[in-house]
């Protein structure tokens, strides 16, 4: 009697734990209108929670905020949007079996996601072989390249190299040559190794010292004592917080004295609060709207970026920042391709292919039949954070 | 910066990150000797103890009230924990329990997300003020806090379980429950008091590395793991073991990391694992011969 009444309570606690994780693991934004015309059924796989989940939940937030603004206005062409939200876990394995929900269950006309390069670069072989156009969030170029392997694949995040020729061009101007290069051990970090290392064989820039650190990491005090020790005059790094804000910390205390590089990973408020004032000085490429009240009227994204801000604050009671507007263009690209394309997953795909001065949140998108990702180093800005702001730079 | 205060400077890294391992094997170790129960769970009482911390300063206690308030909250939550789901599965075998602890771990997590969500949190430092410089090298005035927690937590431990007749009937129970249960110790009300003071314990960890390494709803997995390594190197049975294993591997990831090379940080502590449990399975500290 009493093993059985063990075995009831471990059973009870294991149901207890898996509801607790699937409670939060998706969420269905299936809002239809009245029209008796047949959905249009889409999908996302986002990292909402994990490693990556600072990404993940702004991009699920704007997701959400734009699928009701679309079916409130009446839909596409009429037809009601249905999109279903999934959680990968910022984990790879995860995102497949998302995908692979959402195409063979849901049946999806295309799918948004992930919102990093690992997660993204696992779902490439499905989509590839279903023949489902993807829109991927995350900035590794190789998600989308070589485009020959990759037919069915978009992305709206700035590729590292565009990234990396912004960063570049300003260590030139200032005469930085010898620089350290400190990247987190994953997908992302990789992908701006190789576009990093790549870019100053080519520019003339000598990478002096070159360091790696885990996600989880909670000190990175070894790894700069090696660049201290490098003669460097300049270090980049190549991560996310919260490991972002960690090294940002480190390299306050330890007196480093150098110009600190980040790339457009840390580009949201919640780096610059973990930082605790070792941000400020940090100065980075990003997309404009983190500092869109500081560009010019005249250019083309200030309208898009200020109707972003003003319907996201007001939802959320907090300011986007560029992840959400990864997804914004993403939506925006894909409800595009459906209003010319309709139900007709390979005629997305072309329509996708075709555009043309598409003026999103990220930058004004070009694509062809060989960069399906359609932005240049235009679309990006530097920008030092200053007593806990951002600034654009000259 | 010359290799001298290079090594210094990791020296310093590693006695930081050392401390941290120490606190966790500390409270692992002790519940296990305690309780016979290795309490896979022990790194979300640290990752709550730190989020919970974190939101009441947010909501506007001062730190002090904050840390005592969690501390407490998360001992009531260790309590519960060993009420609900140790106490009635006491008579079986020790797997079945650490599966238990299992299922709890993945529960605890689960609950911080729904509660905290995703987003990493912090706390002030507890002492303003930049790192001190000391011969070429700076050190964190946070990383003074975890080393003299770490110190304080042992001191209070040791006196406790040599000194003090309660300590003395706990110890009974980890060498023959039946023969406690025979003198009048209730094995039961131990194994409370255990789960409490390493809920407390963990707590107490979590809120003095916040400051350092941030808190994340999922921070206690990594912990838990590198906990239990830094506990297996140093030796189940013992208190002083742990806090050594601890830094043994806290100092050695760095030393790998900034000496050889940064990928090899995670593959050294391995390989140092791999090495004790095939030479010295018992631990380092296992010859002094006696439990706790």
């Amino acid at each position: 009697m009493k093993k059985k009444r063990i075995l009831t309570g471990i059973i009870t606690v294991i149901i207890a734990a898996g509801l607790l994780l699937s409670g939060c693991a998706g969420s269905k934004e299936a809002t239809k209108t009245s029209a008796g015309k047949e959905p249009y059924k889409i999908g996302a796989v986002i990292d909402i929670s994990g490693s990556s989940s600072s990404l993940g939940v702004p991009e699920k937030n704007t997701l959400q905020m734009l699928a009701d603004k679309v079916n409130a206005a009446g839909g596409i062409n009429g037809h009601p949007l249905v999109l279903t939200i999934l959680d990968n876990k910022s984990d790879e394995t995860e995102a497949v079996l998302a995908v692979k929900k959402l195409i063979d269950q849901e049946k999806v006309l295309a799918v948004l996601g992930c919102s990093a390069s690992g997660t993204s670069m696992s779902m490439i072989d499905t989509v590839q072989k279903e023949k489902v156009p993807m829109i991927s969030l995350a900035a590794s170029s190789k998600i989308v390249e070589p485009v020959q392997e990759r037919q069915w694949v978009f992305k709206t995040a700035q590729s590292d190299i565009v990234t990396i020729n912004k960063l570049m061009s300003y260590l030139k101007e200032k005469g930085l040559t010898n620089v350290a290069f400190l990247y987190m051990n994953n997908a992302y970090g990789d992908g701006g190794r190789i576009a990093f290392t790549a870019a100053a064989q080519a520019g003339g820039v000598e990478i002096v010292a070159e360091e790696k650190f885990e996600a989880t990491d909670k000190d990175m005090t070894p790894q700069l004592t090696r660049v201290k020790t490098s003669g460097a005059q300049a270090a980049v790094v190549w991560a996310i917080p919260p490991s972002a804000s960690i090294i940002t910390r480190n390299f306050k205390d330890l007196n480093m004295g150098i110009p600190l590089l980040h790339s457009h990973g840390v580009g949201n408020q919640n780096f610059i609060d973990l930082a605790q004032g070792a941000a400020d000085g940090v100065i980075l490429p990003i997309g404009k709207l983190i500092v869109a009240d500081q560009i010019p009227d005249s250019d083309p994204q200030k309208k898009v970026l200020n109707t972003y801000i003003e319907e996201y604050s007001k939802k959320y009671n907090s300011p986007p920042n560029s992840f959400g507007g990864y997804a914004w263009d993403g939506f925006y690209l894909l409800v595009n391709a459906l209003e010319k394309a309709g139900a007709d997953r390979a005629a997305i795909r072309d329509v996708l292919e075709k555009t043309q001065g598409f003026s999103g949140v990220s930058g004004v998108f070009n694509m062809s039949a060989s960069d399906h990702n359609g932005l240049n180093e235009d679309s990006m800005v530097m920008v030092q954070i200053e007593n806990g702001k951002w600034k654009l730079l000259k | 910066m010359d290799l001298s205060s290079q090594l210094l400077q990791l020296l310093f890294s590693g006695l930081t990150l050392g401390s941290i391992y120490s606190l966790i094997a500390l409270a692992l170790v002790t519940t296990f000797n305690i309780t016979g129960v290795l309490n896979l769970a022990q790194g979300e009482f640290v990752a709550l103890g730190a989020l919970l911390a974190a939101s009441l300063y947010t909501a506007g206690l001062p730190l002090a009230a904050a840390f005592l308030v969690s501390v407490a909250l998360i001992a009531a939550l260790g309590a519960l924990v060993e009420r609900a789901a140790i106490y009635p599965a006491r008579e079986s075998s020790a797997l079945t329990l650490i599966i238990i602890t299992v299922g709890l771990s993945i529960s605890l997590r689960g609950l911080a997300l729904l509660l905290w969500g995703t987003d990493p949190v912090s706390l002030p430092a507890f002492s303003s003020g930049g790192p001190l410089l000391v011969g070429g090298a700076s050190v964190n005035l946070q990383t003074l806090w975890i080393l003299g927690m770490a110190a304080v937590t042992m001191a209070v431990l040791n006196i406790f379980f040599e000194l003090t007749y309660t300590g003395k009937a706990v110890r009974a129970c980890v060498i023959n429950r039946t023969a406690a249960l025979l003198v009048g110790i209730n094995p039961g009300a131990m194994s409370l008091m255990a789960f409490a003071g390493s809920g407390a314990i963990g707590a107490a960890a979590g809120i003095f590395i916040t400051p350092v390494t941030l808190a994340t709803y999922d921070m206690g997995f990594m912990l838990g793991v590198k906990g239990f390594v830094a506990a297996a190197i140093g030796g189940m049975h013992n208190i002083r073991g742990a806090v050594l294993g601890g830094f043994i591997l806290g100092i050695l990831e760095v030393y790998s990391a900034g000496l050889v090379s940064s990928g090899l940080k995670d593959a050294v502590a391995l390989v140092v694992l791999l090495a004790m449990l095939m030479l010295r399975p018992e631990g380092l500290l296992a010859a002094s011969g006696r439990k706790v």
